[in-house]
Order: C-alpha cells, then structure tokens, then sequence
C-alpha cells in the first residue's frame, strides 16, 4: 500500500500553507489544555476522535452483550429439548432443572433476551456505535473543522449513553429480571406489572435508560448538524462535502426530530404506570380485577412510538450507506457513480422515512382506510434506494478495484442491502403484510436490510479508518476471514427465515411444537441456530484483531495510506487536537476525483486547473 | 473445570489466528507487498464471483425444497376467498423482486470480480450519466406504481367491512354478503375465548367490570341479546359462509391469526377491531390437498399410526407479543359443511343457562317462576365450564390467577 512517497505530502504541506486558513488555532491552545492529563485525555474527553473511539469500543462491548443474547435464545430455538444446566452457572434462577435433570431456559427470561437484544442492539449498537462513532471522527475531519462545534456538549453526549447503559445493564441483574416485552415496548404489555414479571421494574430501568439514550443523541445530534452547517473550511461547499458527511448530517437531522416523539411517548408511558393516567390504557381486566384505567389507546403509543422507530432505521442504516459510498469510491479509484442523485436520495429518503411509521401498524388496528397512503409513501421509498443501489455498482463499473476488509465489507452491505431491501417491498404493501406481519419473514428482512447490513457498513468503517483512529493497520488476513464468515454465516442465519415466516411462523415464539402448522421446520432452526454460532465466533475474531491491531498492528507509515482525496488523509498520522497542526486546509474541488486527467487521484486541497470542471458540478 | 477448558480452548484458538494473521503479513513483505496485492485481489474478487453463483444457487434450490410447506404453493392453496388475492400479489412482487435481485446481485459481484485492481490499468472517470440515472429512477417508479395499485386494491377489498344491510344470522345460508356469522374472539394471558352469538344472530353486549369466574367475558346479562350466546372450546365454521371475527382483548395485545386462512389483526382491550372473511375449504378438503404431496405421506410424530395430512386441522395462533406464554395461544378450528355446522351450532347451550335464575340474573324472578312451570333445567354442565385450561400449554405456574371474585355482577 505504501505506494505513495514523501514528495505528494511535502507538496500538500505547502498548498496548506499556501491556500489554507489560518484561524490562530495554535496561538490559543498552548500546551493543549484538553488533553493535559489521563483523566482529560482518555476518560472526559473533549476531542472528537477520542470521543469516537470511546463511542466505538462501548458499541463494541455491548454488540457482544446482545450477540450472547441472541445465541442463548437461538439454543433455545434450534435445540429446545436440550439441556441449558450449563448455563446455570451464568444465568441463575433463570434455568430451571426438571426432575430429569434438563435445564430449562424460562419463558420469561427468553422473551427477557428477545427484548434486550433488540434494544441493545438497535439503540446502543448501530446509533450510538455506529453514528456515534463514525459522526465524531469524521465530520471535524473531513470537513476541515479543528473539533466539533461545542466539544463539551460532545463530551456529554457519550457520557449520557454511558450513563444509559449503566441504567440498562443494571437492569439484567435484576430479580424480576429486564424488561420482557419487546423492544417495542408496545402497551399495556409493558404498562403493567401483572401482566409480565419483566414490566416491574425491569420497564422502569429500561425506560429510564432509554431516555438518557434520548439525550444522548439530542447532544450528539444538535452538535453534528451546526458543526456541518457553520464550520466548514474554506471552500467547502455542501455540494463538495464526502457522502459520508451528508449522511451523518441527515441522520442527525433524522435523530433531533424524532427522538423526542419517543421520549414524549416514554413520559406519557411513566404516567400511567406511576400516576394513574391513561394514556395508553383502556377496559383491562388483568390479575383477577378490572383495572380504573378507562379512555386511552394502546395504538396512541404506537404511533408515537413508530414515528420515532421508522426513521430510527434511517438513523442505523444512512450512516452505513456514506461510509460504505466512500470506502467503495476510494477503493474502486472512482469517483462516487451520481454523487448528486446520492444526496437527493439520502434527503429523500429522509424526508420520507417521517411519513412511512404506520407501515409497521397495518395490522395493529388502526383505520384500514389510513394505511392506503402509508403503503403510497412507503413503497415511494424503493425509488431513491434502487438509485443509490443502482449507483454503488455503477461506481464499481470500470474501476480499478482494490479488496482488503473494507471494500470487501462495502460489497457485502450492497448485497445484503439488496436482499434485505427487495423484502421490503412485499412489507411495505398492506396487502401481503396481513399474511407476513409479525412473522419469521419480518424477522428474515430487517435483520438483513438494518442489522446484518449496517453491521457491514460499521465494519467496512472500521477496517478503512482504522489507521486514522490509531496510527496502525488492522490485520487483513484476519479481517478477509472475519468478511468471509460473516457473509456466508449472516445469508446462512438470516435467508431461510424467509422460508419460516411464508410458512406462517410468527416470531418472538419460545418453542414451535405446540402448533402442527409450525412445527416443520427443526432442521432449518438447528442449522440457523449453529450459523448463529459460528457467525459470532467470527465476530469475536473481529475484536481481537481490533485490539491486538491498537498495539501490535503494522505501523502506517504515510499519512494517507488509499491514496483518498478527502481532508482527513491530509492530517499527520498522530493526530493531535486541533487536527492541523498549522492552517487549516481549503477545499478546491470535490471529494471524488479519482482517476480524474490521467492522475490516480486528486485531493481535494489541490487547486482546479484552469478550465477545468469540478466533478461534482452537474 | 469445562468452563475453563473451553475457555482455554477459544484463547488459544484466538492466539493461533492471530499468528497466522503474523505469518501471512509477514511473508507479505517477504515477496513484496504489490505483488501480493495483486495475487490478493485475484483471489478475493475470484471467491466473489464463487460466491454470487453459489448463493443463487443456494437461494432457487432451498425454496424450491420447501415450497410444500409455504402457504400458498403446493398443496396449500389459501383456504379462504380473499387469501387468493393476496398470494397472487406475494407471487407477483416475487416476479419483479427476483429479477431485480438476481440482476443486481449478478451485477454486483460481477463487476467487482471483472474490475478487479491490476498494475497498469487505470480507472475509468465516471462520475455521472444523467441519461442512465433518469432511466433506473423511472423503471423502479413505474414497477412500485403497478405493485401498489395493485396492493391497495385488494387491501381495500379485504378490509372492507361486512355492508351495513347484511344480516347477521347464526347459521347462514347464502354464498354472498346478505347473510353472515358474527363471532367473537377475545384474547387473555394465555387462551383466546370464542363466543358464538347464538340463535338470534347477534352478540350481546358485554363490560370487562362484569367479569367474573364464572362470566369470563362480562356479558351483561340484562341484555337479553346475551341470553343465548355461547362459548366453544374450537372455532367450527361452515364453508362458503361469511363470517365477521369481532376480536378483543382482555388485559393486553394479542394478534388473532389464522395462518391458512391469511386472517391477521390485533386484538387490543378497549377497541374492538374485526376481520371479515370466507372459508372455501373444509378441513376435510384440505387434508385431501395435503395428501398429494410427500411431505405430509409421513406419519406424525405425536401420532404415528396416522400420516401428517391426515391429523391436520386449521389453527388460530397469538401473533403480538402478550407475554412468556404468547407461543401456546393455540385453539383448533374446524371448518365443515353447512349442514354439519348447522347441527353443531344447534347443539350448544348458553352460558345463561348457568345464570338463569341464580343471583347474578337480572330477570331472576321472571325466570323462577317460568322455570318452575316449565320444570325443565337440562343445561349439559360440561359445555358451562369455560375453556380455560383445556389447552396442554406448559406455562409455568407463575401465570394469572383466574378471576374468582364474584362480585361485578349486574346492578
């Protein structure tokens, strides 16, 4: 890879000095007085690339907390007549064993599982690990900005999903155990406490968590969109910023809209089970008595809920779709095939994910009538994801493409995102969602498009900005193996779902004998449940790599080891705080010019020709 | 001491991948790293191109092994009228979904395997075709506008409710919708209550502050519309008859599913929703359908002197999440012919009978005293007891206590 030699950097340093803005960075932050002890540096940190790296490794402990999860429950699926005893010594009173001596996984601890896997995955995982990791590293980088806008309100935002996951993780110690009741948390299931040992106080930590969460990604969130729109370098327009950045932006956008719906709904849900509201609650007859509760809706929560949950999966899989745009572009040695149409459908995409969320209540009760324009809108989203499928593999047309881990990952996500998202479309049509609602072929597509696929996109992330992050490369054998397992084990887990749920099997069920129509399928749950395994395996891989890779990986010896265009390549190798040591950067041209007049590529901080037409203006 | 060894096991897996990672590094810069990269695109782009024709493979050949199970192929062809629509509509969008994805999955890797990196060759510079994009912006337009047209077509059409000068009869005797049976489905942790509404064609009102051990839905027994409603352990239908589910929920959400007939809707307490449907087939008949094919010419494990398709039955499942026994909400349902149905429904007797006459009557007195010239109480206990634990569901103890106070009755 060291293809690039001193010369091209000694040349960059001087169009810095040159071209750059100078804001007297350095004049104001002698001695660096973030980073002036081990507390400041690594703990409360205010630069934004510790503040990701803080936000990668606790995405990544809780991936693993919520991967265990899910191989308990698939045991449990894949091999319900097999003892569990040997998880007595890990899960507690939660195994019960039989006279026979078969340890017994509980009912309510296995919908426990369900539910915290869900949760930790989509909350903490692929926002807060993904955007919150990829938003923090690279908006002040690519976009030539010294740190965030307000890097202390930054700080705050980890330390809220911090403090969120403390509240949750407590919440599995629990007596009663953690919340039980999907990660929906649809009402009156979770409202009350006699109807789930899950909804005592497992529902109060889990709600409560859930809001710090909230916070959290507000602080992010705000900080991220006024960091993109006010401090931009010199020269970089928005039709010149990386896609990356134009889908964290929206993403943020995405998140300060809708995640204080959820909140609301989260403050009217405390109502009724502390105060005796009934928002959500009507006409319940419950633990031997009729309830007071009279006058609410169930469905009330719904929506609420769903306004933040649809464009919740815009904020796990936007980020993934730039980080796997740009790693595809670098790697290719092309430009981004329709950078513009690319950002039409990230906005649009956006804009409409805010009017789909009843899609996911077709058969929830709600006016049948009302579903007709959700199905219009929803559907009206296929277009602008055709495109930017469209578009990836129109970028990797008549490159020159180079596979290590991250392209390879870029691949793997268009893939999966195509997989996944044709299945949308059967869902998103009311029709065909009366017989596949709630059922394994559910299961089978938002596990491909938002989870196996935003997985890709993190990883892809990871393995390409992994120099950036720590001065060193992640092992590539060990990250092809790492590609190679998951693509295979991922379509292995998740493909023959589709088979279950056409068969009719709805999800979130403990055992599937109990109804002749389900119970077919044990072979396919075996096979499902030991490609669980062996994926997980793989993932663990990835982990260990990541940290022998901190310390022992091969040293980058160039500070922009892909040969990339974008700003981040132009910072030295230790990245200091302030990122420039001298001016900062301007931005010539856009963030694509790659194979562009004969040159391999042209960083962005290198002056137009004369005559010459910038890339991005069509 | 297992525990241990097995972690022992995974660290010193862990410390053997991390060396080979070492070696393959290091016998990188051995024989030079752009070399190596090269040999290393080759083979990865070629594993890729491996693996786009195995997965396709893959994905054609595993349906096609199990499409006897799915509903709506082989031998289970929907089993109510409007369940033929919606299967079309599956197999339709299947048409355009598969072309796409087989396209752009053989697209996909193609590309990537065809452009792979090689010394000396350069990029091509294309960053846009405005022609091109405009093209495949306006295919997936004009695809997803049929889907939907026709999507919501037969959403409306199926979700449409029965029209309001229909009759409402027990025992219905027209194919259309001039006449229809109204049941009731009402979801509690864990077991569904079906309530019939007996002679007169309609369901008496019912208040969930009247339920008692003994009047498990709160029928408002100074409803005389109440009086001849009764409670069955399985749903029984007749065939080719409309029938309007009414489906509530005590306590929390449950989702009333009928898996052969394409029936879904939630079940949620204090707003009572429904789904209007037909049954064409007798379960009968659908036994005949599923003795065509092999994989039900198996003898069922549960009951191995008989083949599968012999035991089948149609089923009604829970499909929300309502709590740890969501998985057992199990109730048969049998579909017949008319004059079956007839005589079936014909021979249950109301939960009233019970009522009749005690404290909790209304017309106590009215009652006593035709019962005392009439000098007939025949009710057939058995069918009184409610169908609460008839299911073989293994929940655990912890589960709801049942209602036994007695005291909401009437004013």
């Amino acid at each position: 890879m060291a293809t690039l030699i001193s010369a091209p950097q000694v040349q960059e340093d001087k169009l810095i000095e040159e071209l750059g803005y100078d804001d007297h960075f350095h004049d104001h932050h002698h001695g660096d007085k973030y980073q002036s002890n081990f507390v400041s540096t690594y703990i409360f940190s205010m630069d934004h690339k510790m503040i990701a790296r803080q936000f990668l490794i606790t995405g990544m402990f809780w991936a693993i907390i919520g991967g265990l999860m899910s191989l308990i429950f698939r045991l449990q699926l894949g091999f319900p007549d097999e003892s569990m005893a040997w998880l007595k010594p890990i899960l507690g009173q939660w195994i019960t064993i039989n006279d026979e001596g078969v340890g017994q996984l509980s009912q309510e601890f296995y919908y426990a599982l369900v539910t915290m896997h869900g949760t930790i995955i989509v909350f903490f995982v692929l926002t807060a690990g993904l955007s919150g990791t990829f938003s923090n590293l690279l908006i002040p980088l690519q976009i030539g900005a010294r740190d965030m806008a307000s890097p202390f309100l930054n700080m705050l935002s980890y330390w809220f999903f911090f403090l969120a996951g403390v509240v949750m993780f407590a919440s599995l110690f629990l007596n009663t155990g953690p919340f039980s009741g999907g990660w929906t948390a649809y009402p009156p299931l979770s409202a009350l406490p006699q109807a789930s040992l899950g909804s005592g106080a497992g529902m109060t930590l889990w709600v409560t968590s859930l809001v710090f969460f909230v916070v959290s990604v507000l602080l992010g969130g705000i900080n991220y969109i006024t960091t993109v729109l006010n401090l931009r370098t010199k020269g970089m327009s928005m039709w010149r910023l990386p896609l990356t950045i134009w889908a964290f932006f929206v993403t943020a956008v995405l998140g300060l809209l809708s995640f204080p719906v959820l909140a609301s709904g989260f403050f009217l849900m405390m109502c009724d089970r502390g105060l005796g509201t009934s928002f959500f609650l009507s006409e319940i007859f419950i633990g031997g008595q009729a309830l007071d509760h009279v006058g609410g809706s169930p469905i009330l929560y719904q929506h609420l809920f769903w306004f933040l949950g649809h464009p919740e999966v815009y904020i796990i899989i936007l980020p993934a779709m730039g980080i796997v745009s740009e790693v595809l572009s670098v790697h290719a040695r092309k430009p981004i095939f329709g950078y513009k149409a690319m950002v039409y459908s990230i906005l649009a995409i956006g804009f409409l994910s805010f009017i789909v969320w009843a899609h996911h209540m077709f058969m929830s009760g709600v006016n049948p009538f009302i579903s007709n324009f959700f199905v219009v809108f929803t559907l009206i989203i296929a277009v602008p994801s055709a495109v930017k499928v469209f578009n990836w593999i129109a970028t990797l047309y008549g490159g020159n493409i180079r596979f290590n881990a991250a392209s390879l990952f870029g691949i793997g996500f268009v893939s999966m995102f195509i997989s996944g998202g044709l299945t949308g479309i059967f869902l998103g049509n009311s029709a065909i969602d009366i017989q596949m609602h709630d059922t394994y072929f559910v299961v089978a597509h938002f596990h491909i498009v938002m989870g196996v696929a935003a997985f890709f996109g993190m990883y892809a992330g990871v393995y390409h900005w992994f120099p950036k992050m720590f001065g060193r490369f992640m092992n590539e054998t060990l990250g092809k193996i790492h590609f190679w397992v998951t693509m295979i084990g991922a379509y292995a887990i998740f493909w023959p779902m589709h088979y279950l749920g056409m068969a009719g099997v709805p999800r979130r069920y403990y055992r599937f004998d109990l109804f002749d129509t389900f119970r077919h399928f044990t072979e396919i749950n075996k096979f499902i449940t030991i490609a669980a395994v062996i994926v997980f395996a793989a993932q663990l891989l990835m982990v260990i790599n990541f940290f022998y890779s901190i310390w022992k990986g091969k040293k980058m010896t160039t500070r922009n080891p892909y040969g990339a265009t974008t700003l981040e390549w132009t910072t030295p190798i230790d990245t200091g705080h302030g990122n420039w040591p001298g001016k900062i950067p301007a931005v010539q041209r856009w963030a694509y010019d790659y194979g562009k007049d004969g040159k391999e590529f042209i960083p962005q901080i290198v002056p137009m020709a004369e005559g010459e037409k910038d890339g991005g203006d069509h | 001491m297992t525990a241990i060894l097995a972690i022992l096991c995974v660290l010193l897996i862990g410390i053997v991948v991390v060396q080979i990672g070492k070696v393959t590094e290091l016998a990188a810069k051995i024989r030079g790293e752009e070399e190596v990269e090269e040999g290393t695109n080759r083979r990865q782009s070629g594993y890729l191109m491996v693996f786009m024709v195995a997965f396709l493979i893959f994905t054609v050949v595993s349906a096609l092994y199990y499409r006897n199970y799915m509903l709506g192929y082989g031998p289970h062809e929907s089993a109510s009228e409007h369940g033929g629509s919606l299967d079309s509509l599956f197999n339709t969008t299947l048409f355009f979904t598969g072309i796409v994805f087989i396209i752009t999955q053989i697209a996909l890797f193609y590309f990537a395997w065809k452009y792979r990196a090689e010394k000396g060759r350069a990029s091509l510079y294309m960053p846009h075709d405005n022609k091109l994009e405009v093209i495949w912006t306006i295919i997936p337009a004009v695809v997803m506008t049929f889907l939907v047209v026709g999507g919501l077509d037969a959403w409306n059409e199926v979700m449409a409710d029965i029209p309001e000068d229909a009759q409402a009869v027990l025992i219905p005797t027209t194919e259309d919708k001039s006449e229809f049976l109204e049941i009731e489905a009402t979801g509690y942790q864990f077991a569904w209550d079906i309530r019939y509404p007996g002679a007169d064609g309609l369901l008496g009102t019912k208040n969930f502050r009247m339920i008692t051990g003994t009047n498990p839905l709160g029928q408002d027994w100074s409803d005389e519309k109440n009086h001849d409603d009764f409670m069955t352990n399985e749903i029984v239908l007749p065939k080719n008859r409309w029938v309007r589910v009414r489906i509530t929920a005590k306590d929390v959400l449950h989702n009333f599913y009928l898996p052969h007939f394409r029936v879904k809707m939630d079940a949620i307490p204090g707003l009572p929703t429904y789904f209007v449907f037909k049954p064409t087939k007798t379960t009968e008949e659908y036994r005949e359908q599923l003795s065509t094919v092999a994989e039900y010419q198996v003898p069922d494990p549960n009951d191995p002197e008989k083949m599968l398709w012999e035991t089948f039955g149609y089923e009604l499942a829970c499909a929300e999440l309502c709590g740890k026994g969501h998985f057992s909400m199990r109730r048969a349902v049998r579909i017949v012919e008319e004059a079956e149905y007839a005589a079936w429904a014909r021979g249950q007797s109301p939960l009233y009978d019970s009522v009749r006459g005690t404290d909790d009557d209304p017309f106590q007195e009215e009652n006593a005293a035709t019962m005392e010239a009439e000098d007939v109480i025949e009710a057939p206990i058995d069918s009184l007891t409610l169908p609460i634990d008839s299911l073989t569901a293994p929940i655990d103890s912890i589960g709801m206590a049942e209602p036994t106070d007695t005291t909401g009755s009437t004013e």
